[in-house]
Order: structure tokens, then C-alpha cells, then sequence
């Protein structure tokens, strides 16, 4: 890393969380003025962009080599009142706050009291949307059963794709002139509708194109000031740069950058999609650059890595926009899901690791960023030299990259009825999320609390925490003679529920299409164009919803435990289990006990509790795939949690597995912490006994010291372990790498570490299991293995 | 045929080539001052001698099958230590039998302390021996392990004659194993082998401490601390001088 890389970076590191009220004052300036008045709805988010891009302040960096910042300057962030509007108090938890907190200041606040509040109070789309949504579902939704992604940030959730490095916007202002030639006013009655969305997507190409041509005029402004001959040869390429993309096609790898870095810009300033937006396949989109250039002696391997250094910083700069309440439980982080996708097979279906692949792995094991993420694509195409590097860079342990088993997205998306070649160029983006790069729109609705709907199924439609009927009366568990006859009640529960939040979706879906089309992002996404349809209404060529179960691993040991204790040994009767849950085991620590140690559980590759695993996953399934979404595409389940298993555990009482009340659920497809004993291995077995092809993604979580790491034997064994993992069709594991903390933490709290295996000598062992003098011994390791 | 079993461990990687699973046998004829598996030793463990530690051939193989897509993906297999393995003579060559039907490759981690005719009718069923070599001074032996070695090394000229696969384990311990006496008399039996190439050097660790203390038995290495790692990688390039492939911890 070079000293202008550091001080960029050192910059990054250092810039604080800004809330900049910026764009919220000049789209509302554009809402209020006389041109707005009378436009259809598509061009006036068209114009409110371009009035956005051709007056937001400039930020252009000394030493910068890709210009473009949301903000006023790095991590400063910009809001969106009109999908949910910050109040006053927001304000001031946004600045006192002490995670994810934004300084705000008082200008800000002032220009919120005077301009934005009274202008948008009642007419954001949470507004709209909790004004229509039904008592049922605010009944579930207060309840914590599911959370609404869409109430805080707008629909994304999507990936560029190859074309977008091949075209420049002049190009797409073409395609929608033929567009518009084609359309048929007189045999198809949306003509109009889509006369106005093409005008719309022509007005927000512009827009770019005149973002773009400020920072060239930006720069030609330095140049006139800058002495350093070096210095002013970058800048004028640079100034060009900027004349040429996004406007035309990219040419040389250094364009690319920065011709992705404008299109970034304008999807997260058009609106702030879920899962902010990324590259996707870098690797591929760039090779063909990096080649070019190699080959023809007009770019190093160094300059390339420079390069790409300060894109990474690019994306460090831009935490995710402020959020609140349940937003802000089920996502506490500042990452936006920035997803570099790496490795994986080519569109021919070939191995697609090329030399760039390694450099850019290089660059993310310098970088130690927090932003962008990074994964790596796993085919069993690709060489194992690719595992082995990544794993390297797994085990410096600050948790990237995560690795996905390509041969298994391939096979979930062709299951969706994606084309061949779309699967091949497709990966996966936020956390695990599986699609379809540039032709799709996949959006995440919510997050699924599976143990709550459990929990209210044990109280007969009663939710203990609300103290309010919200389900149906499935029954008094204490008269239940069967466990079967205990899944039957769960199930009516569990498909309630799903037709509260599908109903609730659909209302939502058709407020985004009908108030805040985006299209800008429709310029990128195939087929939004040739349709002459947003993206927000199903332009795209495919168009999927996901509900995102949580707590696969809770619920399993729950009623793996209600049918060991209650039906199969009889340990005790249904009324003395409630009476210990509603005490949260106060005075039943004996109970607690069995619960917890004398009960089988997933994550043992133990058949009599993993197929509970099974039952509830083919019922989560039955439950929501296929039933159509409003914009011609279909639902599909993902299991994943972000951080929702720490709010969705906050509502739920004690629960029959042994956890007490309030405590965090299981995250991912993962195993209840500590309730795996056998090791990895059987952890990757009962993970796999669903069928994660018919999952839009799943996610799951291993820990591992570093030691199991140091010598070239372990990392070959963990890459096998993956490879195994994939065979079964595992859709995406992590490495956690645990530090000298983490192993304090677990001296510290035992009860909490039980499934820490550490490493030593040739012999494997439960951490907390060690004598403490051991523990120290691996401690003092651990930590002078960090620091190497 | 019931196995006596006191562990069973997944992911095992230091017992063999590939990930492995490990059966640890319970019973051993040895008392090692070293052993890292101190409750492994009696053949009948009186604390948890229930019947979960009883495995028939065809419940073991249900939990050795349940690894087999880790095996076939790195070559690895299943690993019989112990204790002593070879102890339940008849229950090991019903189990190693059912691991070839699986096309399962199979290793016996053994000290070689057994009677020559029933190391005879398990010689030719694993397929790899990971054998113990300690100290050869026989009064040393008697001493450190409670055994004669001379069955050892008889077992051992047998494997060398039949050419049986064979990884030479060589435990390092401090004053006891490492002395230049007992490492240069292994040397001159190995040279004396020409059958066998492979050594696997495994440096002394406290790690069984805590289970000494646990389950409050008397601990003979208490205080012994590891060797430096510059006496070990010596004691590694002597036999690597001498022509051995040898590897050095696990």
C-alpha cells in the first residue's frame, strides 16, 4: 500500500458517521417548484434526480484517483424523506446514540423543522404504508412475528451486470428511443404508461452523464492549481474520465472503475435501496480491461492495485443511510452489503478464476475494510490454488471473504426458472442472497421470526410479551395427544402468519410502484427498457420476493424438545413445561437443565432432532414458494438473519429448549450456540438435511482459531471441508477466525463458548474444556498470532 | 461383537492422511507416564463404563459412514487408537472388515504391545500403522511404560517383513524419550528396517493435564515443561539425515 492509498484510507478510517441533509432539501425544493407540478409521477422522480445530481455540493479528494461521493464528504449520508421521514427526536437519538450513530448538526435540524418535516409529514410512503396496512398484520408486526424491510429503505436488492461495462448511457438513451418507436399506442393500453416511464429513464441518463461532466469541470478547476507535474498528468486523465463514462462505454480498466463508481452514485442517491448495490462479478466485468491494458503496456499490475485500492476506499466512505427502530434492530451495522463477487464459472460454464481474481484478493487482504464485502465463488470447476488463497486471507480474521458454492446457486436459480446463461453470470449479493446479476430484481420483504410463531402456537393464539390475541386458536397444547397433532397447529399458525405478511407486501408493492419508481436503476437492469416498465414494477426480466426465515436452528431444538420430553419419554407434562416458561425457569433450573443437556439437538448430524430441522423448513417452504408477487414473479424463502435473531429472541419468552427469556435465537442455519458437540463435520451434515436448492440462500457460521490455520495442512483441510460442505450442496459457510479476545471472552463466560474448539498440538478440544493454564497458554498464541 | 469405546472424535486431521474419524479403544496394556488419554488405560472404566461406550460393528459403521463424504473428499478414513485397539483383537477385525467392504481406508494407531498371534490376524486388514516407538533401553521401557518392549519390536520386524504400510510415531519426551541415547538407538532399529521410511515426531504438550487433575489421577509428568522447538527440529533433521521422511508435530 502506497503513502497516498494509507492516507486515503487513514482518511476513511477516520471520517465519523455525518447525517447531511442535503439531497432531503433538494428533493423536496424539487417537489415544491412550479415544474413539478403537473408531471407524471416516473418523471418527476426523474427530474427530482437530475435536480439532485446537477446541484449537490462535489466532493473531489487531494490524491483521489475515482471521484464521487454521496455525501458532502466521506461517510457523510444523505437521507430519504420520501420513504420515511426523520423526526426531531430521530434527530437527536441519531446523534446521542452510541451504535450506528450520525452526528447531526443543528443547521441540519433546523432545515428538518423548517423545510422537510412539514413538507412530507403524512406523505412519505410509511405513511402511506401504515395507513392501509391491516390490525392483523400491525398486531404481528408490534409483536416482533415478522419486520417490514421496505418501511425504511426502497426496494434494490440487486447486482450490475456484464452489460452495464460494455455500454455507456448514451448507448441506453438509444435503446429507449427504439423503445419508444416501438410502442403501440393503440393496441397496448399501458403505451402511455410506459411513454412516460422512458422519458423518465432518458431524463435520469442525462442526469449522470451532467454528474459526471461536473466532476470533469471539478477537476479542471484543481488543475489550474496544481504544480506537481505527476499530479496534473493524473488529474487530466482523470477530467477525461469522467467526459468519457458514464456518458460512453469504459475503455481502459482505470475508466471501468470509475464509469461503475458513477452508476453506484446515482442508484443510492436515486433512493436508498436494500442492500445498497455492487459491482457483482469484478473479476469478469474487469479482465477483459486488465488484459488490454497489460498487453499493451498502458497499465502495471501495481497501477491496477492502486486502483482498486482506492475504489475499496470509495465504498468504505458510504455507510448506510440512518435507521430506526426495527429497521435499525434487524440491521445494526453501518455496512450497506456491498458484495464483491469473485471466482465462480463463466457464462460458457468454464472455470472464470483469472489472474485479476488473485489481485483483487490481494487487495481486500491490504485493504482489511469493512467496506466493500467480499466473498468468493466456489465451483467445483475452480482450481483449489483459489480456495487455499482465500482461506489465507480468512484466517487474518476480520471475516472476509465468505465463501458460496457456486454449483449450488446455479442450481437455485435454474429451479427458479432462470436461463442457463443468466445462472452462470448470476452470484450472490447482500449477506447470502442469491440472483440473477443485471436482469433481476430480488427483494427482501422481511425477516420471519419462525420460533415466535412457535411460541404463539404453545399459548393457543395468545402472544405472552403484547399480551394480545394475534393468531388463530389452534388449540390447548395440553390436550394434544400426538406431537403430530402439534405440528398441525404450528403449521395453521405458520401459514396465517405468511398470508398476513404476503397481503401486507403486496399492498406495499404497489405504493412503491405507484409513488417512488426508480428510473435510474431501471436504465441498468435488463429488460426494464425494452419493457418500458420500472423496476419497482416489474420491468425487470425476473422478479422475485424472498421472506427470510430466522431461527432454524431454535426452533428445531424447541420441538425437537417437545417431542423427546412431552411425547417420546414423557419427562414431564405440557403444564409443567409452561408453568417453567412463564416463570423463565425460576425455580425449574433442574428442568433447564434436561432441556438444555439431556435433549438431542441439531448440529449433531443427529437424524431424531435434524429432522425437525426438515419438517420446518419443507413447511416454511410450502408455505410461500411460488404464491405470486404483484409484478409477475414469484415469492421464494431465504434463511438468513443479519442481526434480526438478537430483536426477534428480545420478544420471545423463555422457550422449551432451555433458552431463557429474551436471549438471541440461533442465526442463520446455524446451531444454537453450543448445543454442537461432535464438531464441524456433523455441524455441515445436519446444516445440509434441507434442501438448500430450493432456498434463495442460507447462511452459515463456523468458528475456528487460528492456529488449525498456520501450516499449509490445515488450510488444505478446511478447503476440503468446504468442498465436502458444497457436495452436499451447502449454499455458503463463513470462517470466523477467533482472536485472543474472543478466547478471553470464553474464559471469561464459559456457558456462552461451549463449542469453541481450539487447536494445539495435534489434539482438538472444547476450548472452556482446557485447564486455565492451557487456556492462557493458547491465549498468549492467539495473540502473537494476531500480530504476526 | 461389542466394541469398548471411550471417544469417538470427528475432524480428526493428525491421525492419518485426509480428514479422519477417530475411535478411541478403550483398554490399554500400557501406563505410559505421558498418556494423553489417561481414562483410556483400564479396560473398564469405572466411572462411565455405561452402555453407551458399547458399540456393535454395525452401529459404529452407522457413525463412521456418517463422515464419508469428508473421507472421499480428502482421502482420509477411519483411525482405531485408543488405549490400545488391538486389545479387542476380535471386535477390531470385524470392524476393519466392514470399513474395506465400504471402500473405507482404514489406520491402527497401536504401541505394538500385543501377542504376536493376534497381531498376525490383524496385519493384513488395516491399511496404514501408525506404530509407537518409545524408548528401546529395555529397563528404560519397563520403567516409563509398565512393559517390556521385546513384543514391540517383534511386531514391528513383522510389519517391516510384509512390507506393511507403516508411519513410525516417536512421542518427544522431555528426558524420558528425546535423551541422544534412545534417539540414536531408534535410529539404528529403523536403519535396520528397510521397509519402513516414514517418521512422525510429536513433541511433548501438557495438554492432558486438566484431565489428570479431573479425574483425579496421579500425574508423573507434572511440571515437565515442552522442549523448545530448535531441540525438536534437530532431533527431526537427524533422521532426515539419515534418510527417513519425517515429519515433525501434529
Amino acid at each position: 500500500m502506497n503513502d497516498r492509498i494509507k492516507s486515503l484510507k487513514e482518511k476513511s478510517l477516520n471520517a465519523e458517521p455525518y447525517m447531511s441533509s442535503q439531497r432531503a432539501e433538494l428533493v423536496t425544493e424539487y417537489y415544491q417548484s412550479d415544474e413539478a407540478k403537473g408531471l407524471s409521477i416516473p418523471v418527476k422522480r426523474a427530474m427530482a434526480f437530475k435536480h439532485i445530481m446537477e446541484n449537490k455540493m462535489l466532493c473531489v479528494m487531494k490524491g483521489e484517483l475515482i471521484v464521487g461521493e454521496r455525501g458532502l464528504f466521506p461517510k457523510s449520508t444523505p437521507t430519504f424523506p420520501e420513504i420515511s421521514l426523520h423526526s426531531l427526536t430521530d434527530l437527536e437519538q441519531l446523534n446521542s446514540r452510541e451504535k450506528q450513530y450520525f452526528i447531526v448538526d443543528e443547521k441540519a435540524k433546523n432545515i428538518y423543522q423548517e423545510k422537510i418535516i412539514p413538507y412530507w409529514k403524512g406523505k412519505t410512503i410509511r405513511d402511506r404504508m401504515f395507513r392501509k396496512l391491516s390490525d392483523e398484520w400491525k398486531l404481528a408486526y408490534e409483536a416482533g412475528v415478522f419486520t417490514e424491510f421496505l418501511e425504511q429503505r426502497a426496494p434494490g436488492h440487486t447486482v450490475l451486470g456484464k452489460h452495464s461495462f460494455k455500454k455507456g448511457f448514451l448507448d441506453l438513451k438509444t435503446e429507449i428511443e427504439e423503445a419508444k418507436l416501438k410502442l403501440d399506442f393503440c393496441n397496448d393500453p399501458n403505451a402511455f404508461e410506459k411513454k412516460e416511464e422512458l422519458i423518465a429513464m432518458d431524463l435520469a441518463a442525462d442526469a449522470i452523464i451532467n454528474f459526471a461532466k461536473r466532476h470533469a469541470a471539478r477537476i479542471e478547476h484543481i488543475i489550474k492549481k496544481e504544480s506537481n507535474p505527476e499530479r496534473l498528468a493524473e488529474l487530466e486523465i482523470m477530467r477525461q474520465n469522467c467526459l468519457n463514462v458514464p456518458a460512453n462505454a469504459p475503455s481502459t480498466f482505470w475508466e471501468a472503475l470509475q464509469h461503475y463508481w458513477f452508476i453506484h452514485q446515482g442508484v443510492i442517491t436515486e433512493l436508498n435501496p436494500w442492500d445498497s448495490f455492487n459491482p457483482g462479478r469484478l473479476d469478469q466485468h474487469l479482465h477483459p480491461f486488465y488484459t488490454k491494458e497489460i498487453e499493451a503496456g498502458t497499465l502495471t499490475k501495481e497501477r491496477a492495485k492502486e486502483l482498486l485500492m482506492a475504489f475499496w476506499i470509495k465504498f468504505n466512505n458510504h455507510p448506510a443511510p440512518p435507521k430506526m427502530g426495527v429497521t435499525l434492530k434487524e440491521s445494526s451495522t453501518y455496512t450497506d452489503f456491498s458484495l464483491i463477487n469473485l471466482g465462480g464459472v463463466k457464462e460458457d460454464g468454464s472455470d472464470a478464476v483469472n489472474d485479476l481474481t488473485y489481485i483483487i484478493l490481494d487487495v481486500i487482504e491490504e485493504m482489511r475494510l469493512l467496506q466493500p464485502s467480499s466473498m468468493v465463488q466456489l465451483s467445483k470447476k475452480n482450481p483449489d490454488r483459489f480456495i487455499k488463497r482465500a482461506i489465507k486471507i480468512i484466517k487474518t480474521g476480520f471475516g472476509q471473504p465468505s465463501i458460496f458454492n457456486t454449483d449450488a446457486i446455479i442450481q437455485e436459480l435454474m429451479r427458479q426458472h432462470k436461463s442457463l446463461e443468466d445462472a452462470r453470470n448470476g452470484g450472490a449479493s447482500g449477506c447470502v442472497e442469491t440472483g440473477a446479476f443485471g436482469n433481476e430484481s430480488y427483494i427482501l420483504t422481511g425477516y420471519f421470526n419462525l420460533p415466535k410463531v412457535l411460541e404463539i402456537t404453545l399459548n393457543n393464539g395468545f402472544d405472552p410479551r403484547t399480551k394480545k390475541t394475534i393468531g388463530l386458536k389452534t388449540g390447548d397444547p395440553s390436550t394434544f395427544k400426538s406431537f403430530n397433532e402439534l405440528m398441525t397447529a404450528f403449521q395453521k399458525q405458520l401459514n396465517y402468519f405468511v398470508e398476513i405478511k404476503i397481503t401486507g407486501n403486496n399492498s406495499i408493492e404497489r405504493l412503491y410502484s405507484k409513488y417512488l419508481p426508480v428510473p435510474f436503476l431501471s436504465l441498468l437492469i435488463n429488460d426494464c427498457i425494452k419493457n418500458g416498465i420500472d423496476y419497482n414494477s416489474g420491468g425487470a426480466r425476473y422478479n422475485t420476493n424472498y421472506i427470510q426465515g430466522v431461527g432454524l436452528g431454535s426452533i428445531t431444538d424447541e420441538l425437537t424438545a417437545l417431542k423427546y420430553h412431552l411425547f417420546d419419554q414423557r419427562t414431564f407434562t405440557f403444564r409443567a413445561l409452561k408453568k417453567a416458561l412463564d416463570a423463565d425457569f425460576k425455580g425449574a433450573n433442574k428442568m433447564q437443565e434436561q432441556l438444555i443437556e439431556e435433549t438431542p439437538k441439531y448440529g449433531n448430524d443427529d437424524n431424531y432432532a435434524d429432522d425437525q430441522a426438515r419438517i420446518v423448513f419443507d413447511m416454511y417452504f410450502k408455505a410461500i414458494d411460488g404464491r405470486p408477487n404483484t409484478k409477475g414473479g414469484s415469492y421464494r424463502i431465504n434463511m438468513l438473519p443479519t442481526t434480526s435473531h438478537m430483536y426477534f429472541g428480545s420478544v420471545i419468552g423463555a422457550s422449551p429448549d432451555g433458552r431463557n427469556a429474551k436471549q438471541p435465537l440461533s442465526e442463520g442455519i446455524s446451531p444454537v450456540q453450543g448445543a454442537d458437540r461432535n464438531g464441524p463435520t456433523s455441524v455441515l451434515k445436519s446444516a445440509t438435511k434441507i434442501d438448500h436448492i430450493k432456498t434463495g440462500g442460507t447462511l452459515l457460521n463456523q468458528k475456528f482459531a487460528p492456529q488449525f490455520l498456520s501450516n499449509n495442512e490445515g488450510i488444505t483441510k478446511l478447503a476440503q471441508l468446504v468442498r465436502s460442505y458444497f457436495k452436499l450442496d451447502g449454499h455458503h459457510i463463513q470462517f470466523n477466525v477467533v482472536t485472543a479476545d474472543t478466547l478471553k471472552k470464553a474464559q471469561a463466560e464459559p456457558q456462552k463458548y461451549k463449542d469453541l474448539i481450539v487447536r494445539v498440538a495435534g489434539y482438538s478440544d472444547y476450548f472452556v474444556d482446557l485447564t486455565e493454564e492451557l487456556q492462557n497458554e493458547i491465549i498468549t498464541r492467539t495473540a502473537h498470532e494476531d500480530m504476526s | 461383537m461389542l466394541g469398548v469405546i471411550s471417544n469417538i472424535q470427528r475432524f480428526t486431521v493428525h491421525d492419518g492422511p485426509g480428514i479422519r474419524l477417530t475411535v478411541f479403544m478403550q483398554g490399554c496394556p500400557l501406563a505410559c507416564w505421558w498418556c494423553h488419554n489417561p481414562e483410556s488405560i483400564s479396560y473398564c472404566d469405572v466411572k462411565d463404563a455405561g452402555d453407551n461406550l458399547r458399540f456393535s460393528v454395525s452401529e459404529l459403521m452407522k457413525e463412521i459412514k456418517k463422515e464419508q463424504v469428508f473421507m472421499d473428499e480428502s482421502s482420509g478414513g477411519v483411525t482405531f487408537s485408543g488405549g490400545e485397539p488391538m486389545m479387542q483383537a476380535i471386535f477390531l477385525e470385524e470392524i476393519l472388515r466392514a470399513c474395506r467392504e465400504e471402500d473405507i481406508h482404514t489406520a491402527i494407531d497401536t504401541s505394538g504391545f500385543v501377542l504376536s498371534d493376534a497381531f498376525h490376524s490383524l496385519m493384513d486388514k488395516p491399511d496404514l500403522f501408525l506404530y509407537d516407538i518409545k524408548v528401546i533401553n529395555n529397563t528404560l521401557h519397563k520403567k516409563y511404560t509398565g512393559a517390556s518392549n521385546i513384543l514391540i519390536l517383534e511386531n514391528l520386524r513383522t510389519l517391516n517383513k510384509y512390507r506393511k504400510n507403516v508411519i513410525i510415531r516417536i512421542p518427544l519426551v522431555p528426558g524420558i524419550t528425546n535423551t541422544k541415547e534412545n534417539i540414536h538407538d531408534i535410529k539404528n532399529l529403523l536403519l535396520e528396517l528397510p521397509n519402513i521410511k516414514k517418521i512422525n515426531l510429536l513433541p511433548f504438550h501438557t495438554i492432558a493435564d486438566g484431565k489428570y487433575k479431573r479425574l483425579n489421577l496421579e500425574n508423573k509428568m507434572q511440571g515437565i515443561r515442552p522442549e523448545s522447538n530448535a531441540n525438536n527440529v534437530e532431533i527431526r533433521s537427524l533422521f532426515t539425515e539419515a534418510g527417513f521422511e519425517t515429519s515433525l508435530g501434529a
